[in-house]
């Protein structure tokens, strides 16, 4: 693993401020959700306060990558929850999986990204498409978190066009491998990662997933810099310079679009639940605030402007919260359609952008320093709500959903 | 080594309180209720103690079905088993006898408790059941090892420590420092699905204490902010308004 650069969490400032976060649950939504929904949501929550809030600004805003976080996610069980014991993982419902990645992204998107893109977007695969010596081989360690993952679907000329990949890799001529060339761009974890799944074209065009490791010739990470988002994720490329990968590493079980799209719904399913952590948390912060700023004479509270704003986000939060439970109950039934996701995660995250500029402006000058949580959550949602399919592409996929005529192209 | 942690269901620390009933009975709509904060830490403890040593953690709480949720965080937390007696915890005599009745017919070699419930904070129950039980009890305790029969702990004492070495069995109470408490884990909570939580009906049925009523502090009051320079205006409100001079 390259964890050269990485840092561990003494070396991050511990901020004194206690992290006073209580959820908003304005229609009781917590009567929906069984007593191990809430123990699991307890015991994130308990984990984020105590290990990430007094660090999480300074991670950020040293744009350092916690390395010991993987292993402190692995070991809480946040890696891949929702698929099965015997590849020691949690088996649980996907209520649970959202409920972990709201609490993940109550302290910040780029925890939750870290989290879901190990799960979601790497196990996931590994599960679905991978043969039984892939998952074993992998799946156990992904889930502890002895190992990071990314997953690379994305190119620099590639976007919200993923079929027209160049990536690609042909046989070597031995007989036990393929040659890939290609590089990705925009890969959560990918600079700390010791497996990618990669998404590259076969020489018939096909899209097949491959998984590369770490150490292979190569292969390389570079990471990216000069972020103003997720600056406590890491983020970088997958360059792939005549790569030599074991057969053996490619997902039998899919070929097409189909394979990289489905891992996509799994994630953008964990982002509807994680944005609504993010304003949840904003909000939490804007109300408490509102309270205790006094302003010609009474709190800040008392003044219609700021009811206004805060009035609504809860009515934003709550009714996203009762759509995401919804969802969660389709997806536990197997009967969530990709096009249901695209339309919680559209909603979500724009809504969430909304209520941190709304909290924003109810902290005033407080709103824009690090004192304060709800910045940071802004411009991570910038990246939210352009990853794993833009605002305006999930926009389209409804209304192909509901017109049944193509508008993307 | 059977140690027994006694576990109170308390509301969580940032609760509003507010009473029904003619300020007779608190009011629990809408609280969130959490493992009693030094119960989590006696837990804690028990289970670095048979995790070096061997042994069993059984939980124990008196209380009605709404404990369940804190109760099954303790099994998630690596309670072996747990044991509710299904009755509402009227008061420390009552929750004492009800777990003396339970206790006596198991053999603990270690009871660990809270030093008090940050509910009603009466600190009583360790205290009664050591004497209910005819064994020593051992308040406020900030440590605990265990070796042939023996526990050796540490108390805080004015101006010092006091390092108190005790035979089993006994009753100690869980101070602060004892230990860090544990955050439960995925695969804990999973296990908690099939770990034993058995309910167990009430023996006896005394009732020593009635709330008569409660009441909150008085809300603060104003501030008034008097120039320093009107050291005169001062004493004239201290005297005459507050009348504290």
């Amino acid at each position: 693993m390259s964890t050269e650069k990485a840092v561990s969490t003494a070396e991050f400032h511990k901020a004194n401020k206690p992290d006073l976060y209580t959820h908003p649950d304005y229609y009781l939504m917590d009567e929906l959700l069984t007593e191990e929904h809430k123990l699991v949501r307890s015991m994130v929550r308990d984990y984020v306060k105590k290990e990430l809030s007094p660090i999480i600004e300074d991670m950020a805003q040293q744009a350092k990558f916690n390395y010991d976080m993987v292993k402190q996610l692995g070991d809480l069980g946040c890696f891949g929850p929702q698929l099965p014991v015997e590849y020691g993982c949690g088996g649980m419902d996907y209520i649970t999986y959202g409920i972990m990645m709201q609490e993940l992204e109550r302290c910040d998107s780029g925890v939750r990204s870290t989290a879901s893109v190990q799960g979601s977007l790497v196990m996931y695969p590994i599960y679905k498409f991978g043969s039984e010596e892939q998952k074993h081989k992998y799946l156990p360690k992904l889930a502890k978190g002895e190992w990071l993952g990314c997953f690379g679907l994305t190119e620099p000329n590639h976007g919200s066009d993923p079929g027209g990949m160049t990536t690609n890799f042909k046989d070597a001529g031995d007989g036990k491998h393929v040659i890939l060339n290609g590089a990705k761009m925009w890969i959560s974890n990918s600079p700390y990662a010791d497996v990618a799944v990669v998404w590259a074209k076969n020489e018939q065009g096909k899209i097949k997933g491959i998984i590369v490791e770490r150490g292979m010739a190569g292969f390389s990470t570079p990471e990216t810099h000069n972020k103003w988002s997720l600056r406590a994720s890491a983020t970088g490329e997958l360059v792939f310079n005549d790569v030599k990968v074991p057969i053996e590493n490619i997902l039998p079980g899919v070929e097409g679009l189909k394979g990289p799209l489905t891992c996509l719904n799994s994630a953008r399913y964990g982002i509807a639940w994680g944005a609504i952590g993010s304003a949840m948390d904003c909000y939490d912060t804007a109300l408490r605030y509102s309270k205790e700023r006094i302003q010609f004479g009474k709190p800040i509270a008392g003044f219609q402007l700021q009811q206004k704003k805060l009035a609504e986000m809860i009515t934003e939060i709550t009714k996203a919260q009762l759509l995401t439970w919804r969802l969660g109950v389709l997806m536990n039934e197997g009967r969530a359609t990709p096009a249901q996701i695209s339309l919680a995660k559209r909603n979500n995250v724009d809504l969430a952008l909304n209520v941190a500029r709304n909290a924003r402006q109810i902290l005033g000058g407080m709103g824009i320093t690090g004192e304060y949580p709800i910045m940071r959550h802004m411009m991570n949602l910038e990246s939210v709500v352009t990853y794993e399919g833009t605002h305006d592409i999930h926009l389209l996929i409804t209304g192909l959903d509901i017109t049944g005529e193509n508008a993307f192209a | 080594m059977k140690i027994l942690v006694c576990i109170s269901n308390v509301p969580d620390t940032t609760t509003k309180v507010t009473f029904t009933d003619n300020n007779t009975k608190f009011n629990a709509a809408g609280v969130q209720f959490i493992i009693n904060p030094y119960d989590e830490l006696a837990l804690t403890r028990a289970l670095e103690i048979t995790e070096k040593q061997g042994g069993t953690v059984t939980a124990i709480n008196v209380g009605l079905a709404d404990a369940e949720p804190s109760i099954r965080k303790t099994l998630a937390i690596g309670a072996n088993d747990a044991v509710r007696i299904n009755a509402e915890p009227i008061d420390a005599y009552f929750v004492a006898e009800q777990i003396a009745a339970y206790a006596k017919s198991e053999q603990f070699d270690l009871i660990l408790t809270g030093r008090e419930s940050i509910d009603y904070n009466g600190g009583l129950v360790g205290g009664l059941l050591a004497e209910m039980l005819g064994i020593p009890s051992v308040n406020v305790i900030t440590s605990i090892e265990v070796e042939n029969g023996v526990a050796t702990m540490e108390r805080d004492i004015d101006g010092g420590k006091e390092k108190v070495s005790c035979k089993l069995p006994l009753v100690a109470s869980a101070q602060k420092e004892l230990t860090e408490p544990r955050i439960p884990n995925m695969r804990g909570i999973m296990a908690a699905r099939t770990k034993p939580l058995k309910v167990v009906e009430v023996s006896g049925d005394l009732i020593t204490s009635a709330t008569v009523g409660f009441e909150l502090p008085a809300a603060k009051g104003g501030v008034k902010l008097i120039p320093a320079d009107q050291a005169e205006q001062l004493i004239e409100l201290l005297h005459n308004e507050a009348k504290v001079i």
